[in-house]
């Protein structure tokens, strides 16, 4: 298994200022830019020493709580539990810039050199667009499917798609940060209209635990 | 006579051979399917947004509830995924014993598979046999971990505890009386350690058994030879993963080319097929059931000679002892911080993947230094296998359609997530 350090070089050499190549906790993580997704897709697909013939994974990312936290301070006070800010709110620990809300990740695996790549592509928008990549690897179908579903991305130039896992005739994406945990919509068998009826969910949603962000050596 | 127009029949999402509830729009022609569309997602239950929603060790259980027939391989990716994160190394021994139960896991899950294939394509024996040998292993989880199936039993830092020096035992009562106690105790006498190694050395023999009763069958044949035939470029292309790949040809094997826990200090082969069909799957399966058993084989002996801990000793992800905990303060606040809000892992993003029976199982996890993940994302092997359905059913009969969700070793908790 060839280090990461020799797969950037090999990868900026070929691809320059298409990609910016980042290591973290041992793994490469390469940001591309919209307009030149299928062209490095390809790239690292087809070129000889690279060879990422496998495509293992695409997922969604919504970056819209990133970094955001639900307990107001960082000292100890009287107040125990009350010091949370309430479900739904959240206290800004830093600021933290992400080019774009949505990212989709695609995880590529080279089975002849044994590598891992990790291809990262922000997507801005609300209802962000990504060239799909069903052309270059099949496996792509169902998981494009997938983040569409849960996330709200469109894939350009996928030839079907489809809801996959949510309920049919589902209304949202649910795996947005700002889809509520407990749904929109709850759902009961009716017996006097003899069908099962939709309805706005009665309960309230809760934190049980609070998000609380550290900083290093906090935990020490 | 009146031409016959092709049709579509719905298959599931409640039918037995549909290992789960997948629902199967085929279109037919005759008895020949010329399109499948698999509808799925009724069993999904946003683990991945459930476990954004709790502190790390709270999900571990839903890892088990995944894939419902491999608990701890499931397990193993998501605490790896963690460890990486914190930047923490279980002890040896941990590494072992989860090595070991990662091949139990396999064990059980290829004869959950074997059985209820053969019960699918008319090998009844099977399922029978299977459950038999599947039996012992659960008492062996039970010992473990208190659970049969959902173990829980794998965390970061290491395993929740040792292996016990003792078997339960059966009692004697109204419905079992004293002999068929004493019968069942027989090999319960020592530790969980003796118990296993009972079990690996009778374990070879009933394979023989298994395989007696299909590998030359003319009617398994039949049902299993030149079905579903994936070619390797086109399994690689279509992202499979587990002996789905190596049954085309494919020697590859993430225990042996990305090894993690101790598979690098064991020794075992990486079984492959030829062909590519149902038949080659099952061989590659079946030689896997006697590798994993050489495994454990292995992994009880160092087990036995290493005594030793099975946890970092690091009281900000693992509790410290109950005894400690009730006259110790430092060690009471400790165990009441792990568990009202839990460790916070700093930021960044790590993707962790294990060879679980049916492929690869990876965890992409994403952190913001809070005590929550941000993202997980479940890459389960079953996903990509059963997205290459349409094309793999294409052109089969509909009693081959049974036979293809057998082969791919479907099973719903996974690909629903």
């Amino acid at each position: 298994m060839a280090t990461v350090a020799d797969l950037i070089i090999k990868i900026e050499k070929r691809l320059g200022t298409a990609v910016t190549c980042q290591i973290i906790n041992e793994q490469l993580l390469v940001d591309v830019a919209i307009s030149d997704l299928l062209r490095v897709a390809k790239f690292l697909r087809d070129d000889n020493a690279l060879r990422f013939s496998q495509l293992i994974d695409v997922c969604g990312v919504d970056f819209l709580h990133y970094g955001l936290s639900d307990w107001a301070t960082d000292s100890s006070s009287s107040e125990g539990f009350s010091r949370g800010v309430g479900p739904g709110q959240y206290v800004a620990e830093e600021d933290i810039d992400f080019p774009a809300r949505f990212a989709v990740v695609y995880q590529l695996l080279s089975i002849k050199y044994n590598h891992r790549l990790r291809l990262r592509c922000f997507a801005p928008g609300d209802t962000p667009r990504v060239p799909s990549v069903v052309d270059l690897w099949p496996a792509a179908n169902w998981y494009e499917r997938e983040a569409f579903d849960l996330y709200g991305i469109l894939f350009d130039g996928h030839p079907d798609l489809r809801r996959l896992l949510t309920d049919y005739g589902f209304v949202g994406h649910p795996f947005r940060k700002d889809f509520p945990l407990i749904g929109e919509v709850e759902m009961r068998f009716d017996a006097t209209e003899q069908r099962v009826v939709y309805e706005p969910v009665s309960i309230k949603p809760r934190t049980l635990v609070p998000k609380v962000i550290k900083h290093v050596g906090h935990n020490e | 006579m009146a031409e016959i127009q092709s049709y579509s029949i719905n298959f599931g999402p409640q039918h037995p051979a549909a290992h789960g509830v997948l629902r199967l729009i085929l279109e037919m022609d005759g008895e020949t399917v010329v399109h499948a569309d698999p509808h799925i997602g009724l069993l999904h239950r946003a683990t991945e947004k459930l476990a954004e929603s709790k502190p790390y060790n709270q999900s571990i259980g839903y890892m088990d509830r995944l894939d419902y027939v491999s608990m701890m391989c499931n397990e193993h990716a998501y605490v790896m995924a963690i460890e990486k994160l914190l930047g923490v190394e279980p002890p040896k021994r941990a590494q072992y014993i989860r090595t070991m139960f990662d091949e139990v896991t396999r064990i059980l899950n290829h004869l959950l598979w074997l059985g209820a294939h053969g019960l699918d394509i008319g090998a009844m024996t099977m399922f029978l046999y299977c459950f038999r040998e599947r039996e012992d292993l659960m008492d062996a989880y039970e010992a473990v971990s208190g659970a049969r199936m959902h173990a829980t039993y794998y965390r970061p830092g290491g395993v929740y505890r040792d292996l016990p020096n003792q078997m339960p035992q059966y009692k004697e009562g109204k419905f079992r009386k004293k002999g068929k106690a004493q019968r069942l105790n027989k090999n319960r006498q020592g530790s969980l350690l003796d118990f296993l190694e009972d079990f690996t050395q009778r374990f070879p023999k009933c394979v023989d058994e298994y395989e007696t009763l299909l590998t030359d069958n003319r009617i398994w044949k039949q049902r299993t030879v030149d079905i579903g035939v994936v070619s390797p470029e086109r399994a690689i292309a279509l992202g499979f993963t587990g002996p789905m790949l190596r049954g085309s040809g494919v020697e590859w094997d993430l225990r042996k080319k990305q090894p993690y826990a101790a598979y690098d200090e064991v020794s075992f082969k990486i079984p492959v097929g030829k062909n590519g069909d149902c038949y080659d799957r099952y061989l590659v399966r079946v030689a896997e059931l006697r590798q994993s058993n050489e495994i454990i084989k292995q992994c009880i002996t160092w087990l036995r000679a290493n005594p030793g801990p099975v946890a970092v000793d690091d009281h900000k992800i693992i509790p410290p002892a109950r005894a400690v905990m009730k006259d110790k303060m430092e060690s009471l606040i400790h165990h009441f911080k792990l568990f009202t809000e839990g460790y916070v892992v700093p930021p960044g993003e790590v993707y962790a993947a294990v060879e679980q029976p049916k492929g690869e199982f990876g965890i992409y996890l994403i952190s913001d230094g809070a005590n929550k993940p941000y993202r997980v994302k479940i890459r389960a092997a079953g996903f990509a296998h059963l997205s290459a359905f349409a094309e793999m059913v294409k052109g089969h009969m509909l009693a081959d359609v049974v036979a293809m969700i057998g082969t791919q070793d479907i099973v719903f908790g996974e690909i629903d997530r």
